[in-house]
């Protein structure tokens, strides 16, 4: 199958004005086949808003490259991107012009990409894109603020849609709304990619949401991708310590399932929250209950554990190679 | 030791009354950890800000009972009320960087308020070191040092948890304080809350949309729509056995392992209704599958269904087709 998106060694580094500079993306190898959805989790700071950026073209990587349905993105065409990737951000309120309506604001969309600009010819095309997302044409006449935030975000969709990308990046676009329309737009976007062929990023902290949309799913922790492979291995059958304390910090919504879980998690030596940045070895060893001495001099890469099944950890590195070498 | 009678809240106009939240009864036992849920709109923020008389103008009370311990705290007068406060009752908000002061050191503010419920300086200092090492910091030294934009927003949150629990609340209300946070950063604090609960026996509620998050942690689920509570129950019966058929669709529309990858999940039509706008009747109906007649002229009452679960429908659950 083809690779819609696919990225190698990005490393995002923001120079500081004092201190040293942040790592933001050290060095980050994704890709992403096309008609698919690419997951990606982390916590706060690992990098992956910073991913989307560079991804649709808002920010340039410090070094590494970006390529896109087999064609790099070379220094200065950035803008392509922003025909083919579309980024669709977490709160619709704030990515919405306050004083556009709805009508307004896909219309300038379309004008600045020279697509249907005027006349009938761009109002059909709107109230096809609100179609599109299952909102009646009455909504064009309509203000962000006379919107509910499951109808925003259908729009701030519509919009991303209107210069017809082949990819979408959704960076939390479930997280700000409500519980009961989530649903919604999480069968909007499934309906939307079977039916246009699109390629997702989907980038959010829900893992239970990841799961159900993702194909493939990358971990990532402090600029760095720590584990990736199929959603059910990875969030089934976790190599990595923190995919799987990710995995166990999460409450299922199952009194009785979370109950039990606890009592099996209790004896179970728990990494510490918040992450420290070391200089040397594995990122996440400060707060690693596994960690060995190995992991603090040398840098774990991410390495194929099981088949299509990466991680990057010593450890995980160590226990699988025993099974696998019973096996030849 | 919390019980909420027929609380409404709402702003008093020319015309009458506005009202967003519409008659509230709630109850917290001693020792208990009660979870209210709801979305945006729902009222479950301000029926707790209502308990600690904080609501923000014009909002006000308008009518009901709000009794803690022995005291009616609607009826208590200002003095009377920084007496709840902190020691009684301590609250962690959503916002949290707009409940520190921006000019003072996280010390002086903690170590302030451990000082103005009577700790000497000296103790007021150790509790501070304690309690920000209880809600996980590893350095809570430089922590105290910081001013409040020197901090992550999930960090101002975790003082702000600290500062809570640093008085020993006989209750503490926490509205959505983790949902910020990184989730092994909430789980901690799940812990925590645990623990000091189990060590001190506090009484918490706890206001979320998360229901993995109360799942996790409460006892028994108030369940608000719309300003009014349309179920509670017991935890393990809510999610087993829910009987309001908004709690139903809430739990089914939720993505989990058993629900099989990129099918259709279960949706709920709509949005949730705006409070001072309702028309009369139930106001889940527009969104109800099970909507009848009576549905659009009379607003249910709760009525018992039953193993401690109260739910505002006039169908039982057998009736839901």
């Amino acid at each position: 199958m083809a690779l819609a998106l696919r990225t190698v060694d990005l490393v995002k580094v923001y120079p500081l004005r004092r201190g040293p500079a942040v790592q933001a993306l050290r060095g980050v190898s994704v890709a992403l086949e096309s008609g698919q959805t690419l997951g990606i989790v982390g916590e706060s700071g690992c990098g992956k808003s910073t991913l989307a950026r560079l991804l649709v073209g808002l920010e340039r990587p410090t070094s590494g490259t970006i390529e896109l349905f087999g064609e790099a993105i070379l220094p200065g065409r950035h803008r392509e991107l922003a025909r083919s990737v579309q980024l669709v951000f977490q709160d619709p309120y704030s990515s919405l012009d306050p004083r556009l309506t709805v009508e307004t604001a896909i219309g300038e969309v379309l004008a600045v990409h020279g697509l249907a600009a005027r006349g009938r010819q761009r109002e059909s095309r709107i109230a096809e894109l609100l179609g599109m997302v299952a909102l009646a044409r009455r909504f064009a006449a309509f203000y962000p603020h006379e919107l509910s935030g499951g109808q925003a975000q259908r729009v701030a969709i519509a919009r991303a849609l209107a210069v017809e990308p082949r990819a979408l990046v959704l960076d939390e676009p479930t997280s700000a709304l409500d519980v009961s329309v989530r649903a919604e737009v999480i069968n909007l976007l499934v309906r939307l990619q079977d039916e246009l062929a699109l390629s997702y990023v989907f980038i959010s902290h829900d893992l239970a949401t990841v799961r159900h949309v993702a194909d493939v799913i990358d971990v990532m922790y402090l600029g760095h991708v720590v584990e990736s492979g199929q959603y059910d291995d990875v969030l089934g059958a976790a190599l990595h310590p923190y995919t799987r304390a990710l995995a166990e910090a999460v409450p299922i919504p199952d009194p009785v399932r979370e109950a039990k879980r606890r009592v099996q998690l209790a004896g179970e030596a728990v990494p510490t929250p918040g992450a420290q940045v070391v200089s040397s070895g594995c990122l996440y060893r400060p707060r690693c209950p596994l960690a060995e001495e190995v992991c603090r001099v040398d840098r774990p890469e991410l390495v194929e554990l099981r088949r299509g099944h990466f991680a990057a950890c010593h450890v995980a590195a160590r226990d699988a190679s025993v099974p696998a070498a019973n096996t030849t | 030791m919390l019980s909420l009678r027929d609380v409404r809240v709402g702003s008093r106009r020319r015309h009458g009354v506005r009202e967003i939240v519409r008659g509230v009864d709630l109850d917290v036992m001693a020792g208990e950890k009660v979870g209210v849920v709801g979305e945006s709109g729902s009222g479950k923020t301000l029926t707790m800000l209502s308990v600690l008389r904080l609501l923000p103008r014009p909002l006000e009370v308008l009518s009901g009972q709000i009794r803690f311990e022995d005291r009616t705290l609607n009826e208590l007068d200002e003095r009377g009320m920084e007496s709840i406060r902190g020691a009684g009752v301590a609250m962690v908000y959503q916002d949290p960087m707009t409940s520190l002061n921006p000019l003072l050191r996280v010390r002086t503010q903690v170590v302030e308020t451990l000082r103005s419920h009577g700790s000497s300086d000296a103790a007021a200092r150790r509790r501070t070191r304690e309690v920000l090492g209880q809600v996980g910091f590893v350095d809570p030294e430089r922590v105290e040092a910081a001013f409040p934009h020197e901090l992550s927003g999930g960090m101002v949150q975790r003082v702000m948890i600290a500062m809570a629990i640093a008085t020993s609340p006989r209750l503490l209300v926490a509205d959505e304080p983790t949902t910020a946070l990184d989730v092994t950063i909430q789980q901690q604090i799940l812990d925590l809350v645990d623990s000091l609960q189990a060590r001190t026996s506090m009484s918490v509620v706890w206001v979320s949309h998360d229901l993995g998050v109360i799942a996790r942690l409460v006892d028994r689920v108030f369940v608000m729509y719309a300003g009014r509570v349309v179920e509670h129950a017991p935890t393990v019966r809510l999610f087993a056995q829910p009987t309001h058929p908004y709690s139903k669709a809430l739990l089914g529309s939720l993505p989990g392992p058993e629900v099989e990858h990129r099918a259709r999940l279960t949706q709920i039509g709509g949005s949730p209704p705006d409070p001072t706008l309702l028309a009369p009747g139930c106001p889940f109906r527009a969104r109800c599958p099970f909507a009848f007649d009576r549905c659009a002229e009379q607003e249910p009452p709760l009525f018992d269904r039953g193993d401690g679960s109260f739910a505002a429908c006039w169908k039982e659950p057998s009736e839901w087709h």
